[in-house]
């Protein structure tokens, strides 16, 4: 615990660590310092002079922002000459801002607004012309308004020290100043947004919401990102029904201030055109639309026929849907069809690992763990690109707490740039690499090992004899690639473990087995596209495809049944680390129905007693079933993270590093459901140099 | 990009004058020194020195827009800068300024039509005892006068 030195903000005594800024001492007392420029976790900028309070002792007025407490300071903060300041400087700060207000995005949730009303004159001294330039579009989702702009630098310091690209700067000097992209005329970046969200004003303004609505005509839903792992809390903005932005202004998810792109604009594959709104059956060749009533009927009729004569099942889950559907939908399998033929496109060996940390539950990392392990080795995987909310906290901890990262990857990435090492290996000699760091890992306080699919099978066990050997704390994560990813795994969709990894007797066949098997009867799928990778072999089998899309799968299908979006469902995700989440619905599609709702119908058009399929009661279910899933409801209610934990000895199952494959999504792609995102294909139109470091 | 032997030679001297991870620092006076050679800050001269700094252009960038000793135009062989700052102003450097722009026929920022001189009309350049003030190049004159001013661009003339 560091020092703490006595001062007195106002008359009252307060107590700060030294070090300690004069506006974070007074914040935590509840004295409030108003601050344009200041951004916690950030580079000091003191470039609004917002913040100026008044020192005893000290000639003039001091910026509370970069000002460290000291013994016996005496501070005032709403003393006559700093208020005069304060409203001195809003005028400044207006001076040659547009005050378009009435039309301007931000109107209603904006800084200077808040400010001008709390802090301002009301009135102006300059009379000269205001300093005009033109609004640009820098990319698809992207535009700057210059005049707006109040040149608080916070958005070239979260592009270049939050997201480590850089990509803004600002030119010239003075009144003309403005905020520049990197590539001329346009940004060449990660397009996450960070910018727009941290921007106090309405300068920097977002591609889908901007001159649509207004911030209180919008309801805010918070719910969980529907694409990659890293299980990021997007806040969506919604009117009526219709999803308008997403953003993360309110920043209590475990992502921090963090979101990028996917979960930021790609909502939009909700509204779609090529959406499935109404279920389609094939009728000589062609798919016809028809009721819900009949779809569901003919399902259920075909598989309790095929059930009743023996027939032979395969049923390929999800790794987007929720946990809720999974342990459902496995236990239709089950229970209802008497089948262990379950499997889901598996995308890291989660299952060796469980296998191999045999039990010890501390050695599973959290997200929280990313951002203060003083140490770090990423193995196979381009952070950035693939599991952007790591990368971020890997880059917030190497600022924050000088932790030290070591990358072992393929190609370069951008965790090479502040790396204590980075190793460059091919393909299936990751092993060997991380052996040749030996010596300076074992150096280390700790370790946070992130491996992709590189690391598999039994080299996840070698891996963790690696750690072991170390002679220090060893946590892991093991990357998969969607937002259910884990959660499938957890909830049993394997043809050889159940939920909570517990092994089965007769196993079943394979995600691969089933397609290739040429006398398979029924394939199920359920918001997967495996015939996007595998052919196949049953010609005569009876598909059915709950889909959002007319996929390579749903097109195959005799029965296809609209899917709801993640968005537009109730249920709980698990993430990359094992920590459950809770979606809120946030839209509705007209003629979509949730998986859970269909599984449930099926099940009793099929006379089968599965349990009720409310998420809130198959919840409940899984929390007293599921192994490491026993987890506190008010944490999950709330809209935290509540930490999940499998692990209880080990799993015994044959090692199939062969069914591992990630598919190796870059910022701009996330499998079958990206292609739907008009947002992230036109950024693909449009590629820069930075996409791939 | 590369720049003469001396120059670089003088780049690399630069390059490790300051201690570890403050490479940035370099940044100014590089941009001065390859100024002087090429002429002007180039758009291949902002890739060259981004690269070895090993920062984005843009923020070079930043640095070229901020500072108005950094030309992105070519300046004549004899850039005459006259303060018209307070000190300066108080000794008349703003009529010594109208004078220059007589003398040379050309005004703020501007190239004789040969190319050999420039106007600059500059803030504060830090000489104000001795002021007014001007800087031809990285050369001072101090206590200038109009007849003074006449005299150094004569005989810069003759250096021809």
């Amino acid at each position: 615990m560091a020092d703490l030195v006595n001062l007195t903000i106002n008359g009252r005594a307060i107590q700060a660590p030294a070090g300690t800024l004069v506006i974070d001492a007074a914040k935590k007392a509840g004295i409030e310092i108003p601050a344009f420029c200041y951004y916690e976790g950030y580079s000091l900028q003191a470039a609004c002079r917002m913040c100026l309070v008044e020192v005893e002792k000290m000639p003039k007025l001091q910026a509370a922002c970069t000002l460290p407490v000291g013994e016996g300071m005496v501070v005032r903060t709403e003393s006559a000459p700093v208020v005069k300041t304060r409203k001195s400087m809003l005028e400044f700060l207006l001076a040659n801002h547009p005050l378009d207000c009435p039309v301007c995005d931000k109107g209603g949730e904006c800084e200077l607004q808040d400010m001008s009303f709390r802090y301002g004159v009301g009135e102006s001294r300059f009379t000269e012309m205001k300093h005009h330039v033109d609004e640009k579009q820098w990319s698809p989702v992207v535009f700057y308004d210059g005049p707006r702009c109040i040149l608080c630098y916070r958005c070239v310091r979260v592009c270049n020290e939050g997201m480590g690209v850089g990509a803004l700067g600002i030119i010239n000097r003075g009144e003309q100043s403005l905020i520049t992209p990197n590539a001329e005329d346009h940004l060449d970046c990660d397009e996450c947004g960070m910018c727009i969200d941290i921007c106090p004003v309405g300068a920097l303004t977002s591609g889908t919401y901007r001159y649509r609505t207004r911030p209180w005509e919008m309801k805010h839903v918070g719910s969980i990102c529907a694409f990659c792992s890293d299980g990021c809390k997007t806040t969506l903005g919604v009117r009526g029904h219709e999803i308008i932005r997403g953003n993360n202004r309110d920043r209590s998810g475990i992502n921090g201030e963090f979101l990028c792109m996917k979960g930021r604009y790609a909502f939009d594959f909700i509204e779609h055109p090529a959406r499935l709104t109404s279920p389609l059956m094939k009728v000589n060749g062609k798919f016809e639309e028809v009721s819900w009533s009949k779809a569901l009927e003919a399902a259920a009729k075909k598989f309790a026929e095929v059930k009743s004569r023996g027939g032979k099942f395969g049923i390929a889950g999800s790794t987007k849907t929720t946990n809720e559907e999974n342990f459902y939908l496995q236990k239709f399998a089950r229970e209802g069809l008497g089948t262990n033929n379950i499997d889901h496109h598996r995308s890291g060996d989660v299952v060796a690992l469980v296998d191999a940390l045999d039990g010890r539950a501390d050695a599973l990392a959290a997200m929280a763990d990313v951002y203060t392990m003083t140490a770090s080795l990423v193995i196979g995987s381009d952070l950035a690109q693939e599991h952007p909310l790591i990368a971020f906290q890997l880059r917030a901890n190497n600022r924050h707490h000088h932790g030290n990262t070591y990358a072992v990857t393929k190609g370069p990435v951008r965790e090479d740039k502040y790396a204590a090492a980075s190793v460059r290996c091919e393909e299936g000699k990751e092993l060997e690499a991380v052996e040749g760091l030996r010596e300076q890992l074992s150096k280390e306080k700790e370790l946070l090992v992130v491996f992709g699919d590189a690391i598999k099978g039994e080299a996840v066990g070698k891996l963790v004899a690696f750690g072991d050997s170390l002679g220090i704390p060893v946590k892991y994560i093991c990357l998969v690639d969607y937002s259910n990813s884990r959660g499938a795994m957890d909830m049993g969709l394997l043809p050889d473990l159940g939920p909570g990894y517990v092994p089965v007797d007769n196993p079943g066949m394979t995600l691969p087995e089933m397609m290739a098997a040429r006398d398979l009867d029924v394939l199920w799928v359920v918001g997967a596209n495996p015939l996007a990778r595998h052919e196949l072999g049953s010609s005569g089998a009876f598909v059915v495809a709950q889909e959002m899309f007319l996929t390579e799968t749903a097109k195959r299908a005799d029965i296809v049944l609209p899917a709801s979006a993640a968005y537009e469902k109730s249920g709980t995700v698990t993430n990359v680390t094992g920590e459950c989440q809770k979606l809120h619905a946030a839209g509705r599609t007209m003629g979509t129905k949730p998986d859970l709702e269909i599984l449930g119908l099926i099940a009793k058009g099929m006379g089968l007693n599965l349990g009720i399929w409310s998420s809130s009661n198959v919840f409940e279910e899984i929390r007293k079933s599921v192994r490491g899933y026993n987890i506190p409801l008010p944490i999950i209610a709330t809209g935290q993270a509540a930490q999940t934990n499998p692990l209880s000895g080990r799993v015994r199952v044959t090692p199939r590093p062969d069914l591992i494959q990630s598919a190796g999504n870059t910022l701009f792609t996330s499998g079958s459901l990206g292609r739907y995102s008009k947002k992230l294909t036109s950024v693909l139109e449009h590629p820069g140099q930075l996409y791939r470091p | 990009m590369t720049f003469s032997p001396e120059l670089e030679a003088k780049l690399e001297k630069l390059m490790n004058s300051y201690p570890p991870g403050r490479k940035k620092s370099a940044l100014i006076p590089m941009l001065m020194f390859t100024q002087d050679e090429v002429g002007s800050i180039t758009p291949e001269l902002v890739e060259e020195v981004a690269r070895r700094i090993g920062i984005p252009t843009v923020q070079v960038d930043e640095v070229v827009t901020y500072y108005s000793m950094l030309h992105r135009k070519p300046m004549g062989k004899h850039h005459v800068q006259v303060c018209t700052n307070i000190s300066c102003l108080l000794w008349d450097g703003d009529e010594l300024y109208e004078h220059a722009c007589k003398k040379l026929g050309i005004g703020h920022k501007e190239v004789t039509a040969d190319g050999e001189f420039s106007l600059e009309e500059v803030e504060c350049m830090g000489a104000c005892s001795w002021a007014p003030a001007i800087q031809v190049n990285y050369d001072f004159h101090h206590h200038v006068t109009k007849e003074k001013l006449d005299e150094i661009i004569d005989s810069l003339k003759k250096l021809r």
